[in-house]
C-alpha cells in the first residue's frame, strides 16, 4: 500500500501536525519508502494467530482504577504555558469571534 | 580510559578514603573537559554543578549508618527522558525545552536513595527516536571512541558519559535497542532488562508496551550493580512486576560449565560483515573453553522485528506524544484559535523523525488500515515471542549473538531512515518479545568496538549475567582490542 499526499495531509489533520507542502511532499516519498519494508508482513500467515496484548511473563496486569496520590514538587503554574486560578488557559476555538485566550 | 568501578569507589567513599563532593568534583572536571575540549563530545543536555554538589556534601551524614546505601558517592549520568527534579527533562526535544518535571522518577529516586549523585541529564535522539544521538534538538553527541562517529542511540549521551570515563554508571531508556546498540558502538556494557523488572514511572513514554530503563556500565559488575538498585515492584507502574529482585552480583564468580547457549542462525547470515563475525566466533570459541554447551537455534520470525517493531512503536508513539499539545506543560506557539495553535506548537516543536513516525503511527492506525497494519504487526508480535519460548523451554539457557550489524557509523553518514532504523535488526526482538538482553565488548574491528548480545528468558537476568560475567573474564584485554 502507497500514501498519496491527500493521505498525508489527513493523517497531519488526525495527528495535529501543521505541514508546508513542500513538507508533506517530501513526506509522501519518505513514507512509501518505509512502508514498502511493513508491506513484508502481509506474506506472514497470522490466521487463528492472537494478537500481541502484553510482553510480560504474566500477561497485562489490571489494577484498580485508582493510582496512590502523586505529590507533585512544584505547582502546575511553574510547568504549564498558561495558568489562571488552577485552570489552564488556551487560545479560543477559531468558530469564536476572537482567538484571544479564554 | 581506565577510571574507578563502582564498586571502588563506594568502597572508598564508605571507608572515608574519599568522600562523595570529591568523586563529584572529578566527574564534574572530566564532564568539562570532554565537553567543551576538542572533541566536544555533546554528552550532557543539562547539568547543575551547584546542585549536584549539594547532593554530594549531604551524603556525608551518611557515613555513620549501618547501611549507607550501594552506590555511595557514586556519580551517575541520567538520559533525559528521565524525569528528576533538579535538572529539566526534555527528551532532547525543543518542545520540552526548559521543562521541569513536578515530580521524579522512580529509577531517579532509587539512585539517590542508593547514595548516587546524578551528575546531570544525558543528550539522546529526540523522544528515543534514533539509533545515533545525532537527532536531537541539541546537536549530536560523538563518540569518545572515534569522535567523527556516533556514539549509536537513542541514548548515546550516557553511553559517551561512561565510555569518555565520566560516570562509571548511565541509565538509558530501550524501546528497540537504544541502550544495547550504543554500549556496543562505544565499548561498554548495556543492559535491557525484562519488561516489568525497572519501573517506568518518571519515564517519558515513547511506546509503553516496549519502554524499559536500562543500565550502561564499564564492566558487568558497574551495570549489575546498577540493575539491582534501579529494579524492583513500583506500586505507580501498573505493569512493573512483583517479583523479588536476586543480587545480579551474585553471578560474579559463578562457573558457566553446563550453561547452554543457543545461536541463532537468523542473527548470523552470510551478509553479517565477517570482521564481526570472526569477533563473535571468538567469544563463542572462550565460551565453549569455560565449558558451555554452545548449539545452534532457529528464531524463524526474527526477519519480522524490523518491520513490526517500525509499526507498533509508531503507533503507540502517536497516541503517547498526542499529550504534547501546548496546553499543561513544554513549548507554545500561537497559531489561528485553539487548533492552529496545536498544529504550530507540535510542528515546530517536534523534529522531523519524530515528525515522521507520529504520522506513520497515525496512518497504521488510522480507518482502512488498522487490520492491515497494526493488527498484523501484533499478531507477529506473537510469533516473534513464541520464537523465544520455544527455543528457552527446549533447554537452551541464554542466547548469543552480535548486538549490532555495524560498527559505530561517521556521523552524518545514514539518511535514509529505514537504513537507520536496521540498526536495530538484532535487538529489538527482545523488546517485541519482553526478554532481558544485554551487550558487552567482544573486541575491536578497525579500532572500533564490537559488542555481543546475551538475551534470556522473562526475569532470567541472573543467568544472563553470569554468562557476561565468565565471558568478560575470559576476553580480559581482549574486549577491548
Amino acid at each position: 500500500m502507497a500514501v498519496t499526499i491527500d493521505d498525508v495531509r489527513h493523517i497531519a489533520t488526525l495527528a495535529r501536525l501543521g505541514l508546508t507542502e513542500d513538507r508533506a511532499a517530501a513526506l509522501v516519498a519518505e513514507l512509501n519508502t518505509i512502508l514498502e519494508h511493513m508491506d513484508e508482513l502481509a506474506k506472514v500467515d497470522t490466521a487463528g494467530v492472537a494478537e500481541a496484548i502484553g510482553v510480560g511473563a504474566e500477561g497485562l496486569p489490571v489494577r484498580k482504577d485508582a493510582g496512590p496520590p502523586i505529590p507533585l514538587a512544584r505547582s502546575i503554574d511553574a510547568v504549564a504555558p498558561s495558568v489562571r486560578d488552577g485552570f489552564f488557559l488556551v487560545p479560543r476555538l477559531s468558530t469564536h469571534e476572537s482567538s484571544e485566550e479564554s | 580510559m581506565t577510571a574507578p568501578s563502582c564498586a571502588d569507589l563506594r568502597a572508598d567513599v564508605a571507608a572515608g578514603r574519599a568522600t562523595a563532593a570529591e568523586t563529584l568534583s572529578a566527574a564534574i572536571r572530566r564532564a568539562r573537559e570532554v565537553d567543551t575540549g576538542a572533541d566536544r563530545l555533546n554528552v550532557f543536555v543539562w547539568r547543575d554543578d551547584a546542585d549536584a554538589r549539594a547532593q554530594a556534601e549531604a551524603l556525608a551524614d551518611r557515613l555513620a549508618d549501618t547501611t549507607p546505601g550501594p552506590l555511595l558517592g557514586v556519580p551517575v549520568a541520567v538520559k533525559d527522558n528521565i524525569a528528576t527534579l533538579a535538572l529539566p527533562t526534555t527528551c532532547g526535544s525543543r518542545i520540552l525545552e526548559g521543562y521541569v518535571s513536578p515530580y521524579e522518577a522512580t529509577v531517579a529516586r532509587r539512585l539517590r536513595d542508593a547514595g548516587a549523585v546524578i551528575v546531570g541529564k544525558t543528550n539522546m535522539d529526540e523522544f528515543a527516536m534514533g539509533s545515533s544521538t545525532e537527532h536531537s534538538a541539541y546537536g549530536p553527541t560523538r563518540n569518545p571512541v572515534a569522535p567523527d562517529r556516533v556514539p549509536g542511540g537513542s541514548s548515546g549521551g550516557s553511553a559517551a558519559a561512561v565510555a569518555a570515563g565520566i560516570v562509571p554508571l548511565a541509565l538509558g531508556s530501550e524501546t528497540g535497542g537504544s541502550v544495547r546498540q550504543p554500549a556496543a558502538f562505544c565499548g561498554i556494557v548495556g543492559v535491557k532488562p525484562t519488561y516489568g523488572r525497572v519501573s517506568r514511572y518518571g519515564l517519558v513514554a515513547f511506546a509503553s508496551s516496549l519502554d524499559q530503563v536500562g543500565v550502561f556500565g564499564r564492566t558487568v559488575d558497574d551495570a549489575a550493580r546498577g540493575l539491582g538498585v534501579v529494579a524492583g515492584h513500583d506500586p505507580r507502574d501498573s505493569t512493573s512486576a512483583q517479583i523479588p529482585v536476586p543480587d545480579y552480583t551474585a553471578a560474579a564468580g559463578a562457573d558457566v560449565k553446563g550453561l547452554v547457549v543457543g545461536l541463532p542462525t537468523e542473527y548470523f547470515p552470510a551478509s553479517l560483515d565477517p570482521a564481526i563475525r570472526a569477533r563473535c566466533d571468538a567469544a563463542i570459541d572462550r565460551l565453549r573453553s569455560l565449558g558451555a554447551t554452545v548449539k545452534e537455534v532457529s528464531l524463524p520470525h526474527t526477519s519480522l522485528a524490523i518491520p513490526v517493531y517500525y509499526i507498533v512503536a509508531p503507533a503507540e508513539a502517536s497516541s503517547n506524544l498526542a499529550r504534547f499539545d501546548g496546553v499543561r506543560y513544554g513549548l507554545r506557539l500561537t497559531g489561528d484559535g485553539l487548533r492552529g495553535m496545536y498544529d504550530a506548537t507540535r510542528s515546530g516543536g517536534f523534529g522531523p523523525e519524530v515528525t515522521r513516525r507520529i504520522l506513520l503511527g497515525t496512518y497504521v492506525l488510522s480507518a482502512g488500515y488498522y487490520d492491515a497494519y497494526y493488527r498484523k504487526a501484533q499478531q507477529a508480535r506473537t510469533l516473534i515471542a513464541g520464537d523465544f519460548r520455544r527455543v528457552f523451554d527446549s533447554g537452551v539457557h541464554v542466547l548469543f549473538t552480535p548486538t549490532a550489524p555495524s560498527t559505530a557509523f561517521p556521523i552524518g553518514a545514514i539518511s535514509d531512515p529505514y537504513e537507520m532504523y536496521l540498526s536495530d535488526i538484532f535487538t529489538a526482538t527482545a523488546n517485541l518479545a519482553g526478554v532481558p538482553a544485554m551487550s558487552l565488548p567482544i573486541g575491536r574491528v578497525g579500532g572500533l568496538p564490537v559488542g555481543g548480545q546475551f538475551l534470556a528468558s522473562h526475569f532470567d537476568e541472573p543467568r544472563m549475567f553470569a554468562a557476561a560475567y565468565a565471558l568478560e573474564r575470559a576476553l580480559g584485554g581482549e574486549a577491548h582490542a
